[in-house]
């Protein structure tokens, strides 16, 4: 847990410079919905529009050169509610009885669609994982701000890039904090502090000599950054230009033509077979 | 143009109101020449931040009398307040407390992205100030992998970024190792000598005080002694008075004074004491 709250600047960023990860982050954002829409879109009746699925993931993994245990390692992290979605999914549906016992009934239709839920649940979690490793977190709040831009017609122009602070110092200040919460886990420690023996309640009660010190020096680092920011000319993001430019590409336009090339195959395959 | 950078005119600022209100600085004047390097020295408490938030209009002063001049702009007034910033420069202790972006360029970026300059010109002054402070190398990290030292040359890259004129650094080595703490000394003297950039460091270690052009002594709200650090460094009274650790060095050729030898007092460093211990020393000798 610590480890990852600590290197959470790069999330779980995979290092390579394939073509997944030179694409615009906004494109792979869009393009990971457009694809976790489609993916509920296929028919759970029809083997062919989910083969379309797994095909389309298995072509994204591939050009995503990231190693297939990074993958695994997070479909492992979601077993359990892979497993549970597969057994209640067992007991719906209709068709041929295969199984009847007490009231409970297992029936094709259910299992048929037991396995559909499974499979959508494991390449949802592939593909947004393909996001995850492609892209840095820093890139995705900027897609976000980016994407998000059109809603300045609303007039929510400030609400939009409030938020994109927000997630700006709150990536910057997560290792910050996790460092302070050590330096204080072991002064309390220090101190004599039993922080893990004992019932549930007594472990939370012993959790509080270190979320009071934290909350304190958060809402002092807090003020320090409010005037560090002012004395850097910050205004409320009035008149901000942002330097890093997000530019789309011919890479994002053949990787938009190559999904929805899949999603229509997705649709045809619905309808006719 | 008056060749004085900030002028603060009998300012008085209080903290809190009421039966509460404590008066920081009462009745406090102070000028900063244009291109000069001033030292302000004194302990904790003794206003020496308050001073410095004055300069740049991150405070105001209390009540209706006093002003802050900077550059000859008033700083009470809001509509001023961005082109002051961009004039005086201010840099911070805790490192980790100023920056604001999770990679070193985009955290330097942030002052010219709010000024809305063009985004050629920002990329450039961002290169120059990370070759300027020696992190250009180390543009593409994230700070928390960086040492304290390094930290605070980025925030010193993030505020000169926006090209002010003065520079005020509120202990800007108070968190950081001897290492981090000589880099940044020779980054504050640098930018004054070969730019001219007026410089106004708030320190309580008596060393950085020594490539100032002038140092002031501040105790309780009141400036109790200014002059040339040499001046400064030789009247051990005073700063023993205004709470200071004296050097080492600066002590013992006091102490040897005290008991009779003929010796001048006015040195810091190691190699200047023993210049002056061994001239004394020959002097007693003919």
């Amino acid at each position: 847990m610590k480890k990852v709250l600590k290197d959470i600047t790069f999330g779980q960023y995979v290092e390579s410079n394939s073509f997944i990860h030179r694409l615009d982050p906004r494109t792979k954002i869009l393009l990971t919905i457009l694809g976790i829409v489609f993916l509920f879109l296929a028919d759970s009746n029809n083997l062919f529009s989910l083969l379309v699925c797994i095909v389309q993931v298995a072509i994204i993994i591939a050009f995503s050169r990231v190693p297939l245990r990074m993958y695994l390692k997070n479909i492992k992290a979601i077993l359990p509610i892979i497993v549970l979605t597969t057994i209640i999914n067992l007991f719906y549906g209709s068709g041929e009885v295969l199984l009847s016992f007490w009231r409970v009934t297992i029936t094709t239709g259910g299992v048929n669609r037991a396995v559909y839920m499974a499979v959508r649940v494991i390449l949802l979690i592939l593909l947004s994982s393909v996001l995850t490793y492609t892209t840095t977190p820093n890139d995705i709040t900027d897609a976000i701000e980016s994407l998000l831009s059109f809603l300045r017609i609303f007039g929510l122009r400030t609400a939009v890039h409030m938020l994109a602070m927000m997630m700006t110092i709150a990536l910057r200040f997560i290792p910050t904090l996790v460092e302070e919460t050590e330096k204080i886990i072991n002064a309390q420690k220090a101190r004599g502090a039993d922080l893990e023996s004992g019932k549930l309640f007594q472990r939370i009660r012993a959790l509080i000599p270190i979320l009071i010190p934290l909350l304190i020096s958060s809402v002092r680092r807090a003020y320090e950054l409010a005037e560090a920011m002012e004395c850097r000319c910050y205004n409320g993001g009035v008149g901000r230009v942002r330097m890093k430019e997000l530019k789309y590409g011919l890479r994002d336009i053949t990787a938009a033509a190559v999904m929805l090339i899949f999603c229509g195959g997705v649709i045809a395959v619905n309808i006719l077979l | 143009m008056s060749d004085k950078q900030i002028e603060i005119k009998n300012v008085t600022f209080s903290y809190g109101d009421g039966e509460e209100k404590r008066n920081v600085l009462e009745n406090f004047s102070l000028d900063i020449e244009r291109g000069s390097f001033t030292v302000i020295l004194g302990h904790n408490g003794s206003g020496k931040s308050t001073v410095a938030k004055l300069m740049n209009g991150l405070y105001k002063p209390s009540g209706e009398s006093g002003k802050v001049l900077v550059d000859g702009i008033d700083t009470r007034g809001s509509e001023h307040e961005i082109e002051i910033r961009r004039k005086v420069g201010m840099v911070f202790q805790n490192p980790d407390n100023q920056l604001v972006a999770s990679v070193v360029e985009e955290d330097v970026a942030f002052g010219p992205e709010n000024l809305g300059l063009k985004r050629e010109e920002i990329r450039a002054r961002v290169d120059e100030a990370l070759k300027a402070v020696g992190m250009f190398e180390f543009r593409k990290s994230t700070p928390h992998h960086l040492s304290g030292g390094q930290k605070q040359r980025v925030a010193i890259a993030g505020v000169i970024v926006m090209r002010p004129e003065c520079l005020i650094l509120d202990e800007p080595t108070a968190m950081l190792d001897p290492k981090g703490r000589a880099e940044v000394m020779d980054i504050i003297t640098r930018f004054n000598r070969e730019n001219g950039m007026t410089v106004v460091l708030i320190t309580h270690f008596m060393e950085e005080a020594e490539p100032a052009d002038r140092v002031l002594l501040l105790n309780d709200g009141e400036i109790i002694s200014d002059g040339k650090p040499k001046e400064i460094f030789s009247d051990i009274e005073t700063l023993k008075k205004a709470g200071l650790d004296v050097p080492q060095t600066t002590e013992l050729l006091f102490e040897l004074k005290q008991n009779g030898m003929d010796i001048d007092t006015d040195a810091i460093s190691v190699e200047e004491t023993a210049a002056r211990i061994t001239a004394a020393l020959h002097l007693e000798e003919k």
